[in-house]
């Protein structure tokens, strides 16, 4: 961010005023704090749900609840470490009062913490680590996006009702291909199938040789996979060099051909993923957007768009409800709770531990486009274990 | 290496009370990050043991100040949450680490040293990013020790958590120079600068050189887990990378801004560095050209250290 | 598959081998430790993407790469590394970490930080039927190839040439240059060019292979270090054998003890530096 007055104005204010105040006044506007990756692997992520909230918040006229918002934006560079820093920084020296963040699932951690001590209130438009809907949960930390478990457990549904009875699953070995994976085994049991085998490589090495070559003496009729971005443009194109495609079909979370599809080529055509989203719906709200987005941003929306726009929707449920008062928080959890979100991937609500309950489409790839063919989970809420709230 | 003098030591104990009166004035942002520079500056402490003390320069010395991190996870998850348990248990883990692979390591002298250190450092990395041990690749949150002894429980209300952070830090980094104070006063600290001056001279001497450097390789690693304890007492955050190479090279980094010359130095370093990166972040995202530019920099010119500028002590 | 195994261990040690090499010969003739040469790899490997998403074929990359990696490599010895080659460890690790964080700043500019594929060339786009149900890429073979000639190359050089001579003294004995009379400097300019290319080729040539993202250089760097401290600096044959076994074991421990994988390295290290702490195939 380049160096402006009121980010000096901010600094000084921060370090010589003791007790941080929040802007109680109703004339002051609402400090909402983004923490997003715009430099780095996901940058574009980032940027695309920057996009889509400001899309939103320009069609409501900037103000929410009849309050004025004041967007603070936050790069994170999907560093982990830095997260417990770069959160402080949004709070404590940018005084952001509510937070909405972010892609990577390691760096969201940080601020589920900080919502969690300090009760600021979290929407989350991407990362989807089941534990910030389980057992982390808490009453002011939402999600607009999914959780790792959903995609693929849907998956693993429309596999078994395709009549595979053993399939293997191959990820990295981190949160949300774990995650993944245990959806994937929960839909393929739901539908009579198993998973028989899990293999797994450090993230975000791709060296996927070593684990290719053992898919043919699985004993598996179908290899379900979790990889995204450059690892799943890599993972697709070595697995049909292998020769693996015609015996062992491929399919997986729809994060596998989601953006993709260009550099995968030939060798993703015809692999079917399950996600949330896809292209081909044709409500009214998804057309509408899709142009709106098209024209702000230059570039077609994604599902990362779609969830940052649901985010910016789930705000201004919860700021009417609490007409512009973010301290009134009964209300303004309440307004989010019952709310029903009038997303592009069609409407919504949220489960009781705050995830969306929503349709995971079946889609096929196909001439550069997930194609939606069908619906493999319908209405599919996150389990939620070990979430308690009242 | 040189030790402040009387005036010195006055001046650093200013400092130190300036220091502890940030609380009354200073906004909770700014305490914490006064609390990180002395974690760092505890860390670069624990490695001018090694450098400045005894010329041995490791690229592995982050393993160790991962470790001290991570054992406050581990003890965490045997049920024992008392400061005053915890500290040492991560110092004797850290300590017993350093030993291992010191036997390895001190066998070496030189580039192989730093690549034998680099090597097991990795290693140990590799322990706590793959294996189920660390709890993740990502990191883990850990509750922080507690000021509890004896049925005595200083229970810190969250108001004022980022000061007692602070004063905390303060009193284990007074703590552990006064430690290195006093052992490079000792008759072993003396033979460590011998063999930091010239290795065979000492061996000529009668002295068992490699069984120094192990020893206090031991020391610094120990003193490098209270500073990993320490800052995994300040975020409540683990993670893997504190174990990694760059962070033992930013240590070193911060030992040599603030001069090897020096005991004092790496203080000067640490707080050097995180207020540099911290002005940087305002100005640009480009945070790589800076750290790059301002180590190019400290390496071409500052050639004895910001200790060079602000000497406390006249040469030995 | 044990088959398959084998050879992707093969192909593995064998982009390792390119890369240590350089290393070990920088280390062992002038004693200097570059922690940037990873980035070297990097920066290969975003020279053959660049070349292909200008259009031309991939192959044109390979000189590019030898040229670049001699010239880039020359300029930094006699630019900076001369002026570094007495100073202490501490000064050479850092100014060599800075350049990294130079590099990968360069690299953020020019190509941005997402992760790109490179396209196998089309003349090598099919696969080899390995086994029964499984296949080989004929571009990996290419490179296994590839790798085995540019070895083979190097062993003549460093065997039946003056220079070549010359640089095995030096990695013995660097002040054996001074006593026979010859320039010491041309050799380390010669050595540390000859280094650095090798280390940018073997990107050019791994680029389809691994696709270019941030940091890239960073797995293979250690681990060059690795295959340097257990084959023995200055040891190119030493650096052969040990980059083939460390593929292997590598390979076949993320085959069948994933969790492990990573350690593995490290503990043959160990055990190496226990036995013989000079390398297994130090001179004298």
């Amino acid at each position: 961010m380049p160096l402006t007055r009121r980010r000096l104005g901010a600094l000084a204010a921060a370090t010589l005023t003791p007790l941080a105040r929040p802007a109680i006044a109703q004339g002051a506007p609402l400090r909402v704090g983004l923490m997003l990756p715009y430099s780095g692997t996901f940058a574009a992520l980032g940027e695309n749900i920057t996009h889509a909230i400001e899309l939103y918040l320009a069609s409501r006229d900037n103000k929410l609840g009849g309050r004025a918002i004041q967007l603070v934006r936050l790069d994170d560079e999907s560093s982990p470490p830095n997260a417990v820093q770069n959160v402080n920084r949004l709070l404590g020296r940018d005084r952001a009062e509510v937070m909405i963040g972010t892609v990577h699932s390691g760096v969201v951690m940080a601020m589920v913490q900080a919502a969690r001590e300090k009760g600021v209130p979290l929407i989350i438009p991407n990362a989807g680590n089941v534990a910030a809907t389980r057992d982390l949960c808490a009453p002011t930390i939402f999600r607009s996006s999914f959780s790792n478990w959903q995609p693929a457990y849907g998956m693993g549904r429309a596999l078994a009702a395709q009549g595979v009875r053993k399939a293997a699953w191959i990820t990295w070995d981190y949160a949300a291909g774990k995650e993944s994976g245990e959806g994937f085994a929960d839909g393929l049991k739901a539908g009579g199938a198993e998973l028989v085998k899990v293999l797994t490589l450090p993230f975000p090495e791709v060296n996927f040789q070593p684990l290719l070559a053992q898919v043919p003496s699985l004993g598996v009729e179908a290899v379900g996979s979790f990889f995204a971005g450059g690892g799943a443009v890599q993972f697709v194109k070595e697995y049909a060099a292998a020769g693996l495609r015609e015996r062992f079909p491929l399919c997986g979370s729809g994060f596998l051909t989601e953006g993709v599809l260009g550099p995968q080529g030939a060798a993703a055509e015809g692999i079917r993923t399950a996600l949330h989203y896809g292209d081909g719906i044709d409500n009214p709200t998804n057309v509408k957007f899709r142009a709106a987005f098209q024209a702000k941003a230059g570039r077609p929306a994604d599902v990362y768009a779609v969830q940052g726009y649901d985010a910016a929707q789930m705000l201004a449920a919860g700021l009417d409800a609490a007409k512009g008062d973010i301290a009134a928080e009964k209300e303004f959890v309440a307004g989010i709770r019952a709310a029903r979100i009038d997303s592009p991937r069609g409407a919504f609500t949220l489960s009781a531990s705050h995830n969306p309950v929503q349709d995971i489409y079946l889609r096929e790839a196909r001439g550069g486009e997930n194609r939606v063919i069908g619906v493999a989970a319908a209405q599919l809420a996150d389990p939620g274990t070990g979430c308690r709230m009242a | 290496m040189r030790i402040a003098a009387r005036p010195g030591h006055a001046a650093l104990a200013l400092a130190a009370l300036a220091i502890a009166a940030l609380p009354f004035w200073a906004a909770p942002y700014t305490q914490q990050l006064v609390a990180n520079a002395l974690v760092a500056a505890m860390f670069a402490l624990s490695l001018q043991l090694l450098v400045g003390g005894a010329g041995m320069v490791s690229l592995g010395h982050a393993a160790f100040y991962g470790i001290g991190a991570y054992a406050v996870y581990l003890l965490g998850k045997a049920g024992v949450g008392s400061f005053f348990l915890t500290l040492p248990a991560a110092a004797a883990l850290g300590g017993l680490a350093a030993l291992l692979v010191g036997l390895f390591a001190v066998r070496a002298r030189g580039f192989y040293f730093l690549m034998i250190t680099l090597a097991f450092g990795q290693m140990l990395f590799f322990l706590f990013h793959d294996t189920p041990l660390g709890g993740g690749k990502d990191g883990v949150f850990v509750a922080r020790p507690a000021l509890a002894a004896f049925g005595l429980d200083i229970a810190v209300p969250r108001r004022a958590r980022a000061a007692a952070s602070l004063w905390v830090n303060l009193a284990v980094l007074a703590g552990l120079y006064l430690f290195c104070l006093w052992f490079m006063r000792t008759l072993y600290g003396r033979a460590l600068q011998g063999i930091r001056a010239n290795e065979h001279r000492m061996q000529a001497l009668g002295f068992d050189t490699a069984r120094l450097r192990l020893g206090v390789f031991a020391i610094a690693g120990a003193a490098a887990a209270i500073a990993g304890h320490q800052a995994a007492m300040t975020e409540a955050f683990v993670n893997p990378d504190l174990l990694g190479w760059h962070q033992s090279a930013q240590a070193l980094l911060m030992v040599l801004l603030g001069g090897i010359g020096a005991l004092h130095g790496p203080i000067l370093g640490a707080f050097a560095y995180v207020g540099i990166v911290e002005l940087a972040q305002i100005v640009t995202e480009r945070q790589r050209l800076v750290q790059g530019a301002v180590i190019l920099l400290a390496v071409l010119l500052l050639r004895r250290g910001l200790a060079g500028v602000f000497p406390l002590a006249r040469a030995p | 598959m044990l088959g398959a195994q084998l050879l992707n261990g093969i192909q593995h040690g064998l982009l390792l081998f390119l890369i240590s090499a350089g290393l070990t010969l920088i280390f062992g003739v002038l004693g200097m430790i570059n922690l940037a040469h990873g980035a070297m790899f990097m920066l290969g490997a975003y020279l053959a993407f660049a070349v292909v998403g200008a259009g031309a074929p991939l192959w044109l990359a390979f000189p590019a790469a030898i040229l670049g990696g001699v010239a880039l490599g020359a300029v930094l010895e006699r630019g900076l590394f001369r002026w570094f080659r007495e100073r202490e460890h501490l000064d050479q690790v850092l100014l060599t970490f800075a350049l990294i964080l130079l590099f990968e700043e360069a690299r953020a500019a020019l190509f941005g930080n997402a992760f790109h594929g490179v396209p196998v060339p089309a003349l090598l786009d099919f696969s080899v039927r390995v086994t029964a149900d499984f296949a080989y890429s004929a571009y990996r073979l290419a490179v296994l190839a590839a790798c085995l000639v540019i070895a083979a190359l190097l062993f003549l050089v460093l065997e039946r040439t003056r220079t070549g001579a010359a640089i095995r003294a030096a990695a013995e004995k660097p002040d054996m240059l001074d006593l026979l009379g010859m320039d010491a400097r041309r050799i380390h300019t010669i050595v540390f060019a000859a280094g650095t290319a090798l280390a940018v080729l073997a990107g050019a040539l791994a680029a389809p292979l691994t696709s270019v993202y941030p940091n890239m250089g960073e797995g293979f760097l250690i681990v060059a270090f690795v295959v340097v401290i257990v084959g023995g600096a200055g040891s190119v044959a030493g650096a052969f054998w040990t980059a083939l076994m460390i593929g292997m074991v590598d390979t076949l421990g993320k085959a069948y003890v994933p969790a492990l994988a990573g350690l593995a390295i490290y503990v043959l290290m160990a055990a190496v530096l226990l036995w013989r702490p000079a390398g297994l195939f130090a001179r004298g």
